[in-house]
């Protein structure tokens, strides 16, 4: 079918004099939109759509039992969540400094914000053992040396893939308990293996190429005797 | 003990504290007891009292309170950036300055080099203690 004719009108055709007052009256507004027009091409109504064939709602049962007192409805709240503010010294090829948690100390690369707010983050894992992980902002120092990121394709990655896996309820026989649960050990699905080394690939070779990087990656930070947090420039 | 570094019109001094801490100014007139008229070059001239100073070995040749132009001319004829800068104090407050400024992957770099540093001069002692 070839595109409408004309495009949906943007603005409206009633200048604002001040905020809710328009320029011209209802009549004129009428004769502005060609309501007449429209409603004379389809012989002195307005064209309606049919109406569409509601289903049939299932028949309700009269409810067991009303509240003695009136049920009060909370208010409509339609905020819709947006991520964290990133703080502006953290861009993606930061290296962050890791505060809490089993990598603390741990200096990491940082790749992208997922959509819940928190830092998608890398180690990467040859050099320091952090695989790609979900880390929060306010447990992060940001330093100011950049790494090269942009061999890195980091767009698969989102809060779904951290998700844990659902574990299917099994029956417990008494006496089977505790072998049951020894046979399960959780280990970590190939793909994610793959994935974990094709964004370190890129980092790697980005990392090798700054003098000592590589080996600032694997230490930890700490801080020494009169180093005052404070007064640190990181 | 005599002293060396006198309040003079056209001493050198550095401000110690304050507001403009730091900063290299010249004694371009004394107002009382307590008080100097200072000047430096990017700076509005302004009253500093003697106690945030800290008199320097230079000197530039001025008249009492001269212009800004002049100002900048005589210090560029005394040469007190370089002077300066080169001196110990001088260098003392770069080293100190740049110490501050370091990032933690600058401080990560200096730790390697000092390791460097003192392996070599332990295999020199080494060697020295090995003749004797």
């Amino acid at each position: 079918m070839a595109p409408k004719q004309r495009e949906a009108r943007k603005v409206s055709r009633n200048p604002e004099l001040v905020r809710g007052i328009g320029k011209y009256s209802r009549s004129k507004m009428y004769h502005k939109r060609g309501l007449w027009a429209i409603k004379a091409k389809n012989g002195g109504k307005l064209p309606l759509h049919e109406p569409k064939p509601k289903p049939q709602a299932p028949a309700q049962k009269p409810p067991k039992f009303y509240p003695a007192e009136d049920v009060k409805t909370p208010l409509v709240n339609k905020h819709k969540p947006k991520p964290t503010k990133l703080r502006a010294s953290i861009t993606p090829g930061t290296v962050l400094i890791l505060l809490a948690g089993r990598f603390k100390g741990k200096r990491v690369v940082f790749l992208k914000q997922l959509p819940s707010g928190l830092l998608l983050v890398s180690g990467p894992f040859k050099i320091n053992g952090v695989p790609l992980r979900r880390v929060n902002q306010s447990y992060v120092i940001a330093t100011s040396t950049k790494v090269d990121v942009s061999a890195c394709n980091v767009e698969k990655f989102d809060d779904k893939y951290f998700s844990k896996e659902v574990q299917k309820k099994k029956k417990k026989g008494e006496g089977e308990f505790f072998e049951a649960e020894k046979e399960e050990k959780k280990t970590l699905p190939q793909d994610k293996k793959d994935d974990q080394k094709t964004v370190d690939a890129a980092l790697i070779k980005a990392i090798e190429s700054v003098l000592d990087l590589k080996s600032y990656l694997g230490a930890r930070f700490s801080l020494k005797q009169g180093q005052k947090p404070h007064e640190l420039v990181f | 003990m005599p002293f060396k570094r006198f309040v003079e019109i056209g001493r050198v001094a550095l401000v110690n504290y304050g507001k403009e801490h730091g900063r290299l100014v010249v004694i371009v007139d004394v107002i009382d007891q307590n008080r100097a008229l200072v000047d430096a070059p990017d700076m509005v001239r302004s009253q500093v009292n003697f106690k945030r100073l800290s008199l320097t070995d230079l000197k530039v040749d001025i008249k009492r309170v001269p212009r800004k132009k002049e100002l900048i001319k005589a210090m560029e004829d005394a040469d007190v950036k370089n002077k300066w800068e080169k001196s110990s104090w001088g260098r003392k407050l770069i080293v100190k300055k740049t110490r501050a400024n370091l990032n933690d992957f600058d401080r990560f770099k200096l730790m390697l080099v000092k390791i460097k540093k003192a392996a070599v001069v332990r295999q020199e002692l080494a060697k020295l203690k090995k003749a004797a």
